[in-house]
């Protein structure tokens, strides 16, 4: 009965209906009503997001959705970012552009983070792919420019290319000239990252000409002051700019192009760049202040009077982005100009020094929070806080989603009491019921997260360092946080208990990251044999887990769900268990087939010199391949 | 009983991932001390380099767990940014007590707030049994004069770099609070402006002090890190360690056991890329001037590396040379 009822709406209608239905969640949603809603869907989603590229395989999300136009994919952990993750852990794109060179031919967006692209890569992607619109490579590596020059000269239809935070082999600006005279699809590159002191400028310049359509430019440290008023007096549409150096000597007819430049922008509403700056020539973008809504000084080293004088023109800032030579004077004055403001990320300029070297501290941060109404989110390093100071923000922002604190030296506690910070925190989420984010820093006990659990039912990733006193803590969050997908932890007491307690949350989650933590080799291996659905990894540079007792600890662990089961492009160190035969890598058959082999090989051939992720998992995952 | 897991962190390495030769180095040590059980049977004692004191180390079965209020967490030093390592002791952290032997940097007083010079994983647990006794050479204090957790605080490379490269700047400058006046005078050939012309590890890259190191016939490199190593010895050793050696001593190695990279004794020559995009040999500059103008490392094989300055006499030249 009701598949005729299901069945008496033609496809075709239930497709027109469902291409209005664009996220992710409504998506798979719709897809669970019945089958035949999941076949109509899936042959008309056109966009997906996978947030770990090992937790299914692209045979498997071809053969589900064969008709995508924009793929997104996420690599490596977040812990990364900062050096965590051993050179060579993967997160290699490679075989998910190989197979979908040959079933989506059509396929018009590829955005990666944190993975490994090589040239090779980017030369299939310029080959493959006839109607290519979308590349997006945040905090990438392992490519060059001449990959770049290869996007370039094909792909006629590009309209982004954002090269944002990756590490790239920049082999000179050349790579800029491959855009052929013809093309004019440009609306956003990002090549801020790029790091050669060679930029071709005239190619630069002629491209950025003729395509009218250009909206967002951001330029690398390599292009000179004296070159942005030509760049943007050849578009002065642009909506996001980025200079490159913003630093020269002070000449006043370069000053005055400059300022001219950028009053010409009228549609300019962000800017970012400002390496090595020169504080006269700040003034030049005075112009296009009144109407900037983000702003990014993160590289901009000059004291606090001059930022405030700057910032004082821009009533209408939304983002900001700022080293800590603001200091807490400049703070105030920000949280009195800048009204509209959301988001805040105060930077450190001397991470490592003994004493502070700027008068930045809680109070900066207390007095945004109180007069900025909007601010939702916050990422700030400072060297004190308080828990009178957290309460005061948590009651004053209750909006807040994003909050990220780091007191440089961990495990610093409340300044004013010299008790743990657990209270303050605590308010943050009891307060802030929105919140999605939070990372801890400062001494705290087990009941921060005792707080954690508590309240912080909308929390979606959680990064906490030198924190908590035993398992408790652990079992805290894993049992409260309804709505967590990534927990990572780094230099916490937590050890197997509470792991192996909520081994069940654990697939519940996209991830979790524990390092040199408590957990014990023989957990992992319980938790790799129980838990089927989850890849137990363990990365251990010291040598094999298992020539030690299993309650040593392991060094690293990365748990992570996924249907596609173990896989095989760790770097190679194999410690094979004894159940374990099959799981030699390279020796089964490989799913994907022969290519995926080839292509491996090479990273294969690295084995014996990179050995040290090792792999543990239930065996009975290999018969689903 | 409850189990007794003593977890050290290396922390002052920067180089990403590296051979399981290192110095266990206590910073931060946790204990988590199982009460009312009878006591732990001092299980394996590792004897490590001489430059560490003996290290006790009971572990056990981790299936037995303490009762929790049972357990007393002792924390070891706090981790603290400043070469003595208790020099900022919170006095918070003293509320905590310190249960039982914890290991602090009192410990090992010449190896806080060093890197070694191998500048081992990123973060090692040590516990029990087989750490080899790794000799450690000690450097001198490192560059920044704080002991540095390995990614903490937790700032992306890209921006470390820019932050490093101006501190650098600040203690070369007197009276700078922190600030880098940028209307100095610059060099006016360069055409990327660095303003301030004392960036000592200009790394094009943007990263810190990492450089990419490629061997030939491997497609993948890796990167090391400069910033963790003071001389050309103890880069070429990291990378002898990186690719020459498998502390898995497997089959079908396709390098052998190679003996020093600098010395052409080996089968492989070390060479970089210079700013100018210009292939050296490594060795022949002082090695500040190496470290300020290097974009990447290759791993020639000898018998490719012509046209290159010749090995023996410019490299044994510079090596006699205190640098």
């Amino acid at each position: 009965m009701q598949k005729k009822v299901a069945c008496s709406f033609p496809d075709e209608v239930l497709e027109h209906v469902f291409s209005f239905i664009q996220s992710d969640k409504d998506r798979n949603a719709v897809s669970m009503v019945c089958k035949s809603w999941y076949e109509i869907e899936r042959w008309c989603r056109r966009k997906i997001f996978i947030g770990n590229c090992y937790a299914v395989s692209p045979r498997m999300v071809i053969r589900r959705f064969p008709k995508v136009r924009s793929i997104e994919l996420k690599g490596k952990p977040h812990f990364a970012d900062f050096n965590l993750v051993p050179d060579g852990w993967g997160g290699y794109v490679l075989p998910w552009i190989a197979e979908m060179a040959g079933a989506y031919p059509w396929l018009e967006e590829i955005r990666l983070k944190r993975m490994v692209v090589t040239d090779e890569c980017l030369e299939l992607i310029a080959k493959s792919f006839k109607n290519f619109k979308v590349l997006v490579l945040f905090s990438c590596e392992g490519f060059s420019t001449d990959g770049l020059a290869a996007i370039a000269a094909s792909c006629m239809n590009l309209r982004e290319l954002d090269l944002r935070d990756s590490d790239v082999d920049d082999l000179g600006g050349h790579w800029l000239s491959h855009f052929p005279e013809t093309y004019t699809s440009l609306v956003s590159l990002n090549s801020s990252c790029l790091g050669s002191d060679e930029v071709s400028l005239s190619a630069l310049e002629r491209l950025v000409g003729r395509c009218t359509n250009l909206r967002t430019l951001r330029l690398n440290r390599a292009v000179p002051l004296d070159k942005i008023a030509n760049i943007l007096g050849r578009a002065p549409q642009l909506v996001d700019f980025g200079t490159g150096t913003y630093g020269a000597d002070l000449q006043s007819d370069v000053f005055s192009s400059l300022a001219g430049a950028f009053s010409s922008c009228k549609e300019l509403r962000s800017l970012s760049g400002f390496w090595d700056v020169v504080p006269a020539y700040l003034p030049a973008i005075y112009p296009v202040c009144s109407r900037l809504t983000s702003l990014n000084l993160s590289y901009v080293t000059i004291q606090s009077p001059d930022l405030v004088k700057l910032l004082r023109h821009c009533p209408s800032l939304q983002r900001l982005l700022v080293l800590d030579y603001i200091e807490d004077s400049g703070l105030e004055a920000l949280s009195s100009s800048c009204k509209e403001l959301q988001e805040l990320r105060v930077f450190p300029s001397d991470p490592f020094g003994e004493e502070p070297n700027v008068s930045l501290t809680e109070q900066g941060l207390v007095s945004v929070c109180l007069a900025c109404p909007k601010l939702q989110s916050v990422l700030y390093f400072c060297r004190r806080m308080s828990n009178v100071a957290l309460v005061t923000i948590a009651q004053n922002c209750p909006n807040l989603t994003r909050f990220r604190l780091c007191i440089i030296e961990p495990r610093t506690a409340d300044f004013l009491t010299l008790e743990p910070l657990d209270v303050g925190f605590g308010a943050i989420v009891e307060h802030c019921k929105d919140l999605r984010r939070l990372s801890l820093s400062g001494l705290l006990t087990d009941r921060v997260f005792e707080y954690i659990g508590r309240y912080a039912k909308k929390l979606e990733m959680l990064s906490v360092a030198f924190a908590g006193e035993s398992d408790l803590g652990l079992h805290h969050v894993l049992s409260g946080c309804e709505s967590l997908r990534k927990l990572e932890i780094r230099d916490c007491p937590f050890g197997d208990k509470a792991l192996l307690a909520n081994a069940a949350k654990l697939e519940t989650m996209r991830s979790l990251w524990m390092s040199s933590c408590a957990v014990s080799f023989g957990a992992c291996k319980l938790l790799g044999q129980k838990m089927p659905r989850l890849n137990v990894e363990v990365i251990d540079e010291s040598g094999p887990p298992d020539s030690r007792p299993d309650s040593c600890p392991v060094d690293k662990l990365y748990i992570y769900r996924s249907v596609a089961g173990p896989r095989f492009d760790m770097p190679p160190f194999v410690w094979t268990m004894e159940e374990d035969s099959a799981l030699q890598l390279n020796t089964i058959g490989n799913p994907i087939g022969s290519e995926w082999e080839h292509n491996m090989k090479g990273i294969q051939g690295l084995r014996a010199q990179m050995p040290f992720v090792l792999y543990l998992a239930e065996l009975s995952n290999t018969s689903q391949w | 009983m409850g189990p007794i897991i003593i977890t050290f962190s290396t922390i002052f390495s920067k180089l990403p991932s590296l051979i399981p030769s290192f110095c266990p180095l206590v910073y931060g040590g946790l204990v988590l001390l199982g009460g009312g059980n009878g006591d732990a049977s001092s299980g394996v004692s590792t004897d490590e380099s001489a430059v560490l004191p003996k290290v006790e180390v009971v572990s056990e079965a981790c299936s037995s767990y303490p009762a929790e209020s049972e357990l007393e967490l002792g924390l070891g030093l706090s981790l603290g940014g400043g070469g003595g390592a208790t020099g900022k002791t919170k006095a918070a952290n003293s509320s905590w007590g310190e249960c039982g032997r914890i290991l602090t940097a009192k410990d090992f007083p010449s190896v806080v707030s060093q890197r070694t010079n191998n500048g081992g994983p990123s973060s090692v647990a040590v516990s029990g049994t087989k750490r080899a006794a790794e000799s450690v050479s000690h450097e001198s204090c490192s560059p920044t004069g704080a002991s540095q957790v390995v990614g903490w605080p937790p700032i992306r490379a890209y921006r470390m770099n820019s932050l490093v490269n101006q501190a650098k700047a600040q203690r070369g400058d007197e009276g700078d609070n922190g600030i880098v006046e940028k209307d100095k005078p610059k060099d006016a050939l360069k055409k990327r402006l660095n303003c301030n012309g004392k960036q000592t590890t200009v790394n094009e890259k943007g990263h810190l002090g990492f450089v990419k190191v490629n061997i030939d016939g491997i497609p993948i490199g890796r990167k090391v890190d400069l910033n963790a190593h003071s001389s050309y010895e103890s880069m070429a050793q990291a990378l002898e360690d990186m690719f020459l050696r498998s502390p898995n001593s497997v089959e079908n190695e396709p390098l052998t056991m190679a003996s020093k990279l600098l010395d052409g004794s080996s089968e492989f020559v070390l060479t970089y890329e210079d700013k100018e995009g210009d292939w050296m040999l490594v060795g022949d500059v002082p090695w500040r001037m190496f470290v300020s103008s290097v974009r990447r490392l290759r791993i020639m094989r000898t018998s490719e590396a012509n046209g290159l300055a010749p090995i023996n006499e410019s490299n044994e030249r510079q090596r006699s040379k205190p640098i």
